[in-house]
C-alpha cells in the first residue's frame, strides 16, 4: 500500500487506476495462460476441497484455491486453513495422491 | 539459400491500432539510414498500410504473390525508397487476392529476401489467426508492440504465448504511446508493471507524440529527416539497440523534475 492509497482511503476517493489495472490484468492473464475458465476452476476447487476434507476439517469460509502468475509461470495455489484433523481416516481412497500436489 | 546473418524480425501486437505498422516503417527507415540493407515485408495484405506510412502507395505494381507465381522477378516487386535506397518494401499480397499465402510461401519469400538484405522486418496483421501464423512462419525473432492499456497487454500476452510455442526468440518489447504524466499520477500502468507482467526485455519506449500523426499524413516516417521529436528519437534508439548498441531505456515518469513530480514519487512509496 502506498502513501497515496492511504490518503485516498481516508478521503473516501477511488484509488489510482494503475494498480486496479495491474491486478485485473494479473488475474485475467492467469486464466488466459492456463486455459482454465472460472467455471472449471470452481469445479476443481470443489473437488479439491472435497478430497482434503476427507482427511481434515477445513475452514470453508477462509479456504481459497486460486491461480497466481509470476514470470509467465502460473501456479495453482491452495490456501486451506485446517480446523483439526479427522480422527477416522477413510480407508484407501485412490484420490489420496492428489493431496501431495497441493501447497500454499 | 538463406544468408545466416540476415535477421528476420516479426513485428506484432495481437491488438490492432497499437502502432505495429508505424514502428515497422520508422524502424525500417532508421536501420536503412544506419547503413543496414533492410526489407520491410507487409504481411497484412487484407488491410495493408505499410505502403501508405512509407509514402510508397503509388509505386506498388507487384507483390510477393506474383514473385511466388514466377510472373515477375523479386527485383520487380521490391519497391525501393527514393530517399533511403537501403530500404525496400515488399507487399505480401493485395486485398483482391482470394487465397491466403501459406506458411511455406512466407518461408520461401523470406529466404529470397535473405540473399540481399541484412534485416527483414515483417509487419504482422492484428489477431492471432491464420494471417498472423503465416507472418510468424518467416520470422526468427520478434518485437512485440504494446501500449500501457489492459486490452493491449492482454493481447500481447497471447501473442507471446504463441511465439514461445513456435520457438521464436529473442522476443523483445516496445512500449508505445506512453504518457509520462499519467504514469507519474499512477493513472497508467507503469513501465515496470508491463515488463513484469509480460516478462520481456524492453527494447524501446515511445512517448505519445502528435508528430506521429503528422508524419503519417505526409507518408514520411519521423526517422527519415532526422526529426528530433520524442517518438522519432525513440524509434531511432530502437534501431540502434537492435544493432547492438547499448543505450539505456529511460523511464520518463521517473525522469520528471520539479515539486509536483517529487510529490508524485513520494506518494508512490510503499509504506506497508
Amino acid at each position: 500500500m502506498t502513501l497515496r492509497d492511504v490518503i485516498d482511503k481516508l478521503l473516501g476517493r477511488q484509488p489510482a487506476s494503475a494498480n486496479t489495472a495491474k491486478q485485473r490484468l494479473q488475474l485475467v492473464l492467469a486464466h488466459d495462460r492456463s486455459d482454465l475458465n472460472p467455471e472449471l476452476l470452481q469445479q476443481m476447487r470443489r473437488e479439491i476441497l472435497e478430497v482434503v476434507s476427507r482427511y481434515v476439517e477445513i475452514d470453508f469460509d477462509e479456504g481459497d484455491v486460486t491461480l497466481e502468475t509470476e514470470d509467465r509461470v502460473t501456479a495453482l495455489v491452495a490456501n486451506l486453513p485446517i480446523r483439526r484433523a479427522k480422527l477416522t481416516v477413510p480407508t484407501a481412497a485412490p484420490e489420496a495422491a492428489l493431496g501431495t500436489g497441493l501447497s500454499s | 539459400m538463406v544468408a545466416a546473418s540476415t535477421r528476420y524480425i516479426l513485428i506484432c501486437s495481437g491488438k490492432g491500432g497499437v502502432g505495429k505498422t508505424t514502428l515497422t516503417a520508422n524502424l525500417g527507415i532508421a536501420l536503412a539510414k544506419q547503413g543496414a540493407r533492410t526489407a520491410v515485408l507487409d504481411a497484412d495484405f487484407g488491410l495493408r498500410n505499410l505502403d501508405l506510412l512509407l509514402g510508397l502507395e503509388n509505386r506498388i505494381v507487384f507483390t510477393a504473390q506474383e514473385v511466388l507465381a514466377e510472373t515477375c522477378r523479386l527485383e520487380q516487386a521490391l519497391v525501393k525508397h527514393k530517399q533511403e535506397p537501403n530500404l525496400a518494401l515488399l507487399p505480401a499480397g493485395n486485398p483482391r487476392m482470394l487465397e491466403w499465402l501459406q506458411p511455406d510461401d512466407m518461408r520461401k519469400i523470406a529466404a529470397m529476401l535473405g540473399e540481399r538484405f541484412d534485416y527483414v522486418l515483417i509487419d504482422a496483421p492484428a489477431g492471432i489467426e491464420g494471417g498472423f501464423r503465416n507472418a510468424m512462419a518467416a520470422a526468427r525473432e520478434a518485437i512485440v508492440v504494446t501500449t500501457p492499456e489492459v486490452s493491449a497487454v492482454r493481447d500481447a500476452d497471447r501473442v507471446i504465448g504463441l511465439l514461445n510455442s513456435e520457438g521464436v526468440k529473442p522476443i523483445q518489447l516496445v512500449l508505445n504511446r506512453v504518457r509520462p504524466k499519467m504514469m507519474a499520477n499512477q493513472e497508467m500502468l507503469a513501465v515496470s508493471d508491463v515488463t513484469d507482467i509480460l516478462a520481456l526485455p524492453l527494447l524501446g519506449l515511445v512517448l505519445e507524440d502528435e508528430q506521429v500523426i503528422v508524419s503519417t499524413n505526409r507518408g514520411e516516417p519521423l526517422t527519415l529527416n532526422g526529426n528530433s521529436s520524442p517518438a522519432g528519437r525513440a524509434y531511432t534508439n530502437v534501431a540502434r539497440r537492435l544493432q547492438g548498441e547499448e543505450i539505456p531505456v529511460i523511464d520518463p515518469s521517473k525522469e520528471r523534475q520539479g515539486l509536483r513530480a517529487k510529490l508524485g514519487r513520494l506518494m508512490q512509496t510503499k509504506i506497508f
